[in-house]
C-alpha cells in the first residue's frame, strides 16, 4: 500500500513543510536529528496531529484533505503504530496486549511466538525487560493487520545488542507481509538496514543533502555518500 | 435499647449517593480532563462550590431547587408523581449535589495521571473514545475511583447542614445518624449521642487508612 503526502503545519519553532511517497511494501526512513519534526510529522500521518494544509493518501483513500475538509480519525485509518516509548496498557498482560486489536487470537499468539514472547504471555509489562515490551508494541501493531506501519524510533530506549536483534526480526516479518512502513530514526546506520528509501529532515523540511553535510569530507568516500542515498545492507553489516 | 435506624439510614443514603456519584463523576471527569469545549472552566468552577460553600447556604438553594416550583422538584414530580423536599430520595439528590466535587476531584486527578499515549495507542489501534475510556482509562485509574468512593461515602455519611435544610428530621425517613446526635444532644441525651457518635470514629478511621494506603500504590 502506498502512501503520497504533502503537509503543512506551524510548530512553536518552525513550519513543517513536506511532500513525500511511500512506494507499495517499501520502507521510507525519516532521518534527522532531534526536534526536527520527523515525530510530527508521523503522527499526522497516524492521525494525532491535524495539519494545517496539506493531503495525506494510503492506498488510493484520501485520508486527509484540508481543501475538501477531510480528516479521518486514528481509528479509521488503519495504521500500525509503534511508538518512541513503552506504551503497552499496564493493566494488561502480555498476551493480552499482543491481541487488544486483534482481528483474530491466533495472529496475537503467532506474533508472540515470532518474536520469542509465548512463555511471558502471562506476564504484565513492568515485569519484562524493555526490549521485550518493545517487541509486544510490535506484536500489538502488527496483530491489528495494519494497511501501512508507522514506526516512530521504536528501538532508541533500547541497548544496542538489542536493537540490532530486534530490527532484524522487525526487517523479516515486515518483509514476510509486504508492509509499507515509515521509520522515524536519528539513527543513520538503523535508517540503512531498515529502509529502501532515507528521506532527510531538518526543521521541518525535507534537505536531501543532509546526509552528506553531516559526513566530515574526511570520512567521506565517494562510495560512502553513495551508499548513504542507497541503502545496502553490506554497509552496516 | 439502642436505635441503629438513623445509623442505617446513613448508610444507605451514603451507599447509594457514592454509587450514583460514581457513575456521574467519572464521565464527567473524562470531558474535563480529554474534551475540550467552550465554558469548561466556568461549569468546573461552579460543580466545585460545594467546597466552599457552607453547607446551610447549599441547603437553602437546593431547597428552591427541589421544591415543588424548582426545575428538579417539578421534574422529579412529574416523574414519579411526589416530591423531593423531605424524602429520603430527596435527601440523597441533595448529598449527590453536595458531594460532587468530592468525589470528581480524585477521578480527575487519577484520568490526568494516565499516561496520554496510552489513550492514543488505543485510537490508533482503533478504539473508539468511549471503548478506550473503558478498556483503558478506567481500569487504569482505580487507585482514585476507590478513593473518590471512599471520600464520597465518608462525605456523605457526615452530611449534616444540607440534610436539615431538605430533609428536616423525619423518623425513618430522613433521620440520618447526624441529625439524631445532634438532636440527642439538643435534648441532653447524651449517652445515644455518644453511642451514635462512637459508631462513626471505626468506620471513618477505617476507611481513610484504606484511602492513604491506596495513594501510597
Amino acid at each position: 500500500m502506498s502512501l503520497q503526502c504533502k503537509l503543512i503545519k506551524q510548530t512553536d519553532y518552525f513550519t513543517i513543510e513536506v511532500d513525500f511517497v511511500c512506494p507499495e511494501e517499501k520502507t521510507l526512513a525519516l532521518i534527522g536529528p532531534s526536534g526536527s519534526g520527523k515525530t510530527t510529522i508521523i503522527r499526522m500521518l497516524a492521525g494525532l496531529h491535524k495539519p494545517d494544509r496539506g493531503r495525506i493518501e494510503c492506498g488510493g483513500r484520501t485520508l486527509f484533505d484540508s481543501e475538501n475538509g477531510i480528516h479521518l480519525s486514528p481509528q479509521k485509518r488503519e495504521m500500525g503504530y509503534v511508538f518512541q516509548d513503552y506504551t503497552l496498557f499496564p493493566h494488561l498482560t502480555i498476551r493480552e496486549n499482543a491481541g487488544f486489536a486483534a482481528k483474530d487470537v491466533q495472529e496475537a499468539d503467532y506474533l508472540l511466538d515470532y518474536f520469542g514472547l509465548k512463555h511471558l504471555g502471562d506476564r504484565k509489562p513492568h515485569q519484562v525487560s524493555g526490549g521485550e515490551r518493545q517487541r509486544c508494541a510490535i506484536c500489538q501493531a502488527l496483530a491489528k493487520r495494519p494497511r501501512l506501519l508507522l514506526l516512530d524510533e521504536p528501538f532508541s530506549a533500547l541497548d544496542v545488542v538489542t536493537r540490532r536483534i530486534l530490527r532484524t526480526e522487525l526487517k523479516r516479518i515486515k518483509g514476510e507481509r509486504k508492509l509499507s512502513t515509515i521509520y522515524v530514526t536519528h539513527d543513520i546506520h538503523e535508517a540503512l538496514f531498515m529502509a529502501d528509501e532515507i528521506l532527510p529532515v531538518v526543521d521541518g523540511r525535507i534537505e536531501r543533502d543532509w546526509l552528506e553535510k553531516i559526513i566530515s569530507p574526511a570520512s567521506s568516500s565517494g562510495a560512502q555518500t553513495k551508499a548513504l542515498r542507497e541503502p545496502k545492507l553490506s554497509l552496516v553489516y | 435499647m439502642m436505635d441503629f435506624l438513623p445509623l442505617y439510614l446513613s448508610i444507605k443514603l451514603a451507599a447509594i449517593s457514592t454509587l450514583v456519584l460514581i457513575g456521574v463523576s467519572a464521565p464527567l471527569a473524562y470531558l474535563l480532563v480529554h474534551v475540550k469545549w467552550p465554558g469548561k472552566s466556568f461549569f468546573e468552577a461552579l460543580i466545585n462550590l460545594p467546597i466552599a460553600l457552607p453547607p446551610t447556604v447549599i441547603g437553602f438553594y437546593l431547597l428552591f431547587v427541589m421544591g415543588p416550583r424548582g426545575w428538579l422538584g417539578a421534574a422529579w414530580e412529574k416523574l414519579s408523581g411526589g416530591g423531593l423536599l423531605f424524602t429520603f430520595t430527596g435527601i440523597v439528590a441533595g448529598c449527590i449535589f453536595y458531594s460532587l466535587p468530592f468525589a470528581l476531584q480524585p477521578i480527575k486527578a487519577a484520568f490526568e495521571k494516565v499516561d496520554p499515549r496510552l489513550r492514543e495507542n488505543a485510537y490508533v489501534l482503533g478504539l473508539s473514545p468511549v471503548a478506550t475510556f473503558f478498556r483503558v482509562i478506567v481500569p487504569n485509574s482505580l487507585n482514585g475511583i476507590s478513593a473518590a468512593a471512599i471520600l464520597s461515602f465518608l462525605h456523605s455519611m457526615g452530611a449534616f447542614g444540607v440534610i436539615l435544610m431538605i430533609g428536616g428530621s423525619i423518623p425513618e425517613e430522613t433521620r440520618v445518624a447526624s441529625i439524631a446526635i445532634y438532636e440527642a444532644v439538643e435534648a441532653m441525651d447524651y449517652d445515644k449521642a455518644a453511642k451514635l457518635s462512637l459508631c462513626f470514629v471505626p468506620i471513618s478511621y477505617l476507611f481513610l487508612l484504606f484511602v492513604n494506603r491506596l495513594s501510597r500504590k
